[in-house]
């Protein structure tokens, strides 16, 4: 069965995509490698680096992490705070 | 221990007067400020924006990180969001403790790793009436300038 992932975007990457989260459909067992091919397949993914930051369940993740059903997803933009 | 993101202008004095204790001897304080110019552009304000949950579970973790470090220590951390004017105060740090030393480290690190890893965004209006994302990733770095030179509000 396919687990819709809510995936949160910010500040310049909202702006990309217009929109400030999307909805990818992943198998199961899905790592963040593999939401990031499916997030890369949508037309502004251009605008996205070679590796983005990505957060689960607000902490940062590596491209290994497995998405469990209910994660909150995150593309992380260069972060510019101070 | 607090941290928080902010959408009202933050008060320093009362940050200071929450991390006061008799058990210190010491508080440091650190204020991050709209500056005019960045890059050689004219900046006239910024919009901050953050993923806030994640933002301020960041702080706090940093937080932890710092008295691991620096022992026992009262940090608070406030950043702002929203659009600032210059000289606005976006993100202040407090941190008390017994001696001085580790009351000035625990602050220094705390704003060197907000500033790597916390998930807040400025976007810069320019007195040309243009606006831009700041990405420090992208920094076009002057000859001989420092490496790692951001666009942003401290020095």
């Amino acid at each position: 069965m396919p687990v819709v992932t809510r995936v949160l975007l910010f500040a310049s990457y909202a702006d990309a995509f217009g929109a400030s989260q999307i909805d990818v459909a992943l198998p199961s067992g899905a790592t963040v490698a593999e939401l990031l091919r499916h997030v890369r397949a949508l037309a502004p993914a251009h605008e996205l680096p070679a590796v983005p930051l990505i957060a689960v369940n607000q902490a940062y993740a590596s491209s290994d992490t497995v998405i469990v059903a209910g994660d909150e997803v995150a593309i992380i933009p260069p972060v510019a705070g101070g | 221990m607090r941290a928080a993101i902010v959408e009202r202008p933050i008060d320093v004095t009362a940050l200071l007067a929450e991390v006061a204790s008799p058990a210190h001897g010491a508080s440091s304080l650190f204020l991050g400020t709209v500056r005019d110019v960045n890059d050689g552009r004219a900046v006239s304000g910024i919009e901050y924006t953050a993923y806030a949950a994640m933002a301020e579970r960041e702080m706090g973790r940093i937080i932890d990180e710092a008295l691991a470090r620096f022992g026992d220590a009262t940090i608070v951390i406030e950043h702002r969001v929203g659009t600032l004017a210059l000289g606005d105060v976006s993100v202040a740090i407090a941190a008390a403790h017994a001696h001085r030393g580790p009351a000035l480290d625990a602050m220094r690190y705390c704003i060197e790793e907000l500033k790597r890893r916390v998930p807040v965004w400025k976007r810069e209006r320019y007195a040309d009436g243009t606006r831009e994302w700041v990405d420090p990733t992208a920094t076009t770095v002057a000859a001989g300038g420092p490496a790692g030179t951001e666009g942003g509000t401290d020095a």
